[in-house]
């Protein structure tokens, strides 16, 4: 213990002590938080960012607590993210995939909020496909709540993530402009990252079909255009949103070779914003639909970057939320 | 032996007469043989006499649209807790929706239902028939059979029949039997997987949103048949201000058209549903601020006939989820009058106006003998404080479901006795302690 604590001191300079209290006990939604609140989750991620570089990737300030990764929905990135920033704290870390039916899925919802708050954990990462399913399940439990997505509503931790690389690439983030391409309208990742970047004053952007922009979206970008190379004009960052194949079928786009025509994100279209840009994706991408592979894999991308502060946000979450000492 | 009941220092507003005055009305056998205004009438002997002194006196409520879950979910409402809420309420007659399980589209099951009603509930209990069987929209019921039956009207309740087609066999048979077509307005391509208005707001929500088209524009469709066939149609409930204007329109033209409006869209507004509160999820969806000022113009200039609860009883295991997983539907027999009074007291709607939305509108177009104040109307009368303060208490609530949207609201005017068939069915003062 001594040791580690030793290497912890040095290789971070400081602790999570050193910020003053979080004062949230959930992570809902980026519409709750103020400008300062999301600035000290950021600085604290920073700190975060050298324990996963170090060779032993310990830090373990969450030791004796419990956290659980509840997924209705599957997912790779986000659930196993969760899981590495849990254990590099030194949590005890617990995953449950709920697979429900649509007919009792709610039912589900409550029925396992309730079973779980009784194993007493600390923390519930929680993934649900309906907008509001884990503000819900989080008046249920007695525990902190942290969204990792829910339904087209919000996904915090990715607009955390997203508002840190850029932040490293750029070295500021007020006063520039970001593009978001593609499934405006079914994407959590766009009105968290509206939401984010908006109360940090970034000229933000939305690019979309006309089919795939929701109503009144007017209100929450700064600037709304249906073509690609309009919006990317000048941008210093672009943004582009995996689009469901099931949405390419003729209901809402007629195809991904058009869609991808259009609003695939190739060098050409690249060209039309700031020579430095940095191009970023939430994940999981598909290559040739929203996204030429030369670009994903190319030097404007900042991609396998967006995966490592990931891990680094959600250990900075997890630590704001449960600080050590804190009885839940 | 004969009943004999003398109402006596009332305000009597009676909106089918137009009246407004003091008087007095005396009840024979539940039927009103003597409604006397600006003087009173002497106590016949044996009488029963009820003081109304600052009370109003008026017609009971005629509610066009309740759900009830019996038969088939008699947990979330039976015609007997149903019958308590409507007469804490003020409501002396409700159409009973066909969306039951079975389904009513059957003269056997109207005829079951109205000898059950009479056994078990306090108020008039007056169902309405499936005009599609099991309200699948896809082939007519027995009309004819159904209105022998006692069936007020035809309706698939919170369905809405999307074949033109089928729309305009239904209307032109119906026609053939004088019987009103009230219709639930949605185009359901439109209105697809959508659970509230569709807007910022939703966006904001990451729900789907209902465009106001999936409204209009079946409405416009129905009013273009009805005008074809010569059908009496109801257009069931609307919600926002184009709507609004399509019935004014068609109005000057047909005056077989009217429409009814939800006492939740007259009441609230999509902005109520907050943080995803389900109980503000309704199958005509709130809408904006906008569109609730437009329906209650509509209400005044007349466009809007009716104004209903559309009483839907929903029970916590369907209500406690996720928004878009969430049933819809709200209760309000027991808040439709006070919450309607709200537009009286902010002076928006002249109170004749909004009674006669709530009872000789719905008689007019039910053809009922009910729902005003002449010799010869049955008994059918509530007496209320216009101005008596109450907050509304979930655990007060009558109705078997919980699901009120107007929850800790506070509400002035209160109902102190209702009279179905000269019986008085619910007073105020021997239950108001601890419950209101």
């Amino acid at each position: 213990m001594g040791e580690t604590r030793a290497m912890t001191s040095n290789t971070l300079g400081a602790s999570s002590g050193d910020f003053p209290p979080f004062r949230q006990k959930h992570l809902l939604s980026i519409a709750d938080l103020q400008q300062h609140e999301i600035i000290d989750l950021l600085d604290r991620a920073e700190r975060m960012v050298p324990v996963s570089r170090q060779e032993r990737k310990s830090h373990p300030t969450l030791s004796g607590k419990t956290q659980i990764n509840l997924f209705f929905e599957p997912s790779t990135r986000t659930q196993g993210s969760f899981e590495i920033a849990g254990k590099r704290l030194g949590a005890l870390v617990m995953n449950m995939s709920v697979k429900s039916s649509s007919v009792s899925k709610g039912e589900t919802l409550i029925d396992t909020a309730a079973t779980l708050n009784a194993m007493r954990p600390d923390v519930i990462v929680v993934r649900h496909s309906a907008a509001g399913a884990v503000e819900l399940l989080s008046q249920k439990v007695g525990c902190s709540v942290i969204n990792a997505g829910d339904g087209a509503h919000e996904h915090p931790t990715q607009a955390l993530l997203d508002a840190l690389t850029i932040r490293n690439h750029k070295g500021r983030i007020s006063g520039l402009t970001v593009a978001i391409c593609g499934d405006i309208a079914n994407s959590r990742v766009v009105r968290s990252n509206l939401l984010l970047l908006g109360a940090l004053n970034v000229r933000t952007r939305v690019i979309a079909p006309r089919n795939l922009l929701p109503a009144g979206i007017e209100q929450l970008a700064t600037e709304v255009f249906t073509d690609m190379r309009a919006g990317l004009k000048d941008v210093d960052v672009v943004m582009m949103l995996r689009l469901q194949h099931e949405r390419a079928n003729g209901k809402m786009i007629p195809s991904v070779r058009e869609y991808y025509r259009f609003y695939g994100l190739d060098a050409e279209k690249l060209s039309h914003a700031k020579p430095d840009a940095i191009v970023m994706h939430p994940g999981p991408m598909n290559r040739g639909v929203e996204i030429d592979p030369a670009i994903a894999d190319g030097p404007a991308s900042v991609i396998t970057d967006q995966v490592e502060m990931g891990v680094a946000v959600r250990m900075a979450v997890l630590d704001a939320l449960l600080p050590a000492g804190r009885e839940s | 032996m004969s009943s004999v009941l003398l109402i006596k220092n009332a305000r009597i507003v009676d909106p089918a007469s137009g009246m407004d005055s003091p008087g007095a009305v005396l009840v024979r056998d539940g039927v009103i043989a003597e409604a006397a205004y600006g003087q009173t009438i002497a106590t016949p002997e044996g009488a029963q006499v009820i003081d109304a002194r600052g009370l109003i006196l008026s017609p009971g409520l005629i509610d066009m649209r309740v759900f009830t879950g019996e038969p088939g979910k008699e947990y979330r409402e039976t015609l007997q807790s149903a019958g308590e809420a409507a007469a804490a309420g003020g409501v002396t007659s409700f159409v009973m929706m066909p969306d039951t399980a079975p389904v009513v589209d059957d003269g056997a099951l109207v005829d079951f239902l109205i000898r059950r009603a009479k056994a078990t509930s306090k108020v008039n209990v007056l169902p309405a028939a499936a005009m599609t069987k099991g309200l699948a929209g896809q082939e007519i019921t027995e009309f004819g059979l159904l209105q022998e039956a006692g069936a007020v009207c035809l309706t698939d309740g919170r369905h809405s029949v999307q074949s033109s087609s089928m729309l305009r066999t239904i209307m032109s048979y119906a026609a053939n039997y004088g019987l009103t077509v009230v219709h639930h307005l949605s185009d359901d391509g439109l209105t697809s997987d959508g659970v509230m208005n569709e807007g910022l707001f939703a966006t904001v929500l990451g729900l789907k949103g209902i465009p106001r088209e999936a409204e209009t524009i079946p409405l416009a469709r129905d009013l273009q048949l009805a005008a074809l066939t010569g059908v009496r149609y109801h257009a069931a409930q609307i919600s926002c201000a184009a709507s609004v204007e399509l019935l004014a329109a068609a109005k000057k033209r047909n005056r077989n058209v009217t429409a009814g409006v939800s006492i939740n869209n007259l009441a609230l507004n999509e902005n109520d549903i907050g943080r995803y509160r389900t109980f503000f999820k309704l199958s005509t969806p709130l809408r904006s601020e906008d569109d609730r000022q437009a329906v209650i113009e509509g209400l005044r200039s007349g466009a809007i006939d009716t104004i209903h609860s559309d009483h839907d009883p929903q029970d916590t295991e369907v209500k406690r989820q996720p928004f878009a997983e969430a049933s819809d539907g709200a209760i309000g027999l027991e808040t439709l009058l006070a919450a309607a009074l709200r537009l009286v007291h902010s002076g928006q709607v002249e109170l004749l106006a909004v009674l006669r939305a709530m009872t000789s509108r719905p008689a007019e177009i039910l053809g009922l003998a009910a729902g005003r104040i002449a010799p010869g109307a049955p008994a059918d009368l509530i007496l209320f404080d216009l101005d008596y303060p109450w907050q509304v208490n979930e655990k007060a609530i009558r109705s078997r479901s919980r699901n009120t949207s107007f929850e800790g609201a506070r509400l002035a005017g209160k109902v102190m006795y209702t009279l179905v068939g000269g019986q008085i069915v619910y007073t105020h003062s021997e239950e108001n302690q601890g419950r209101d």
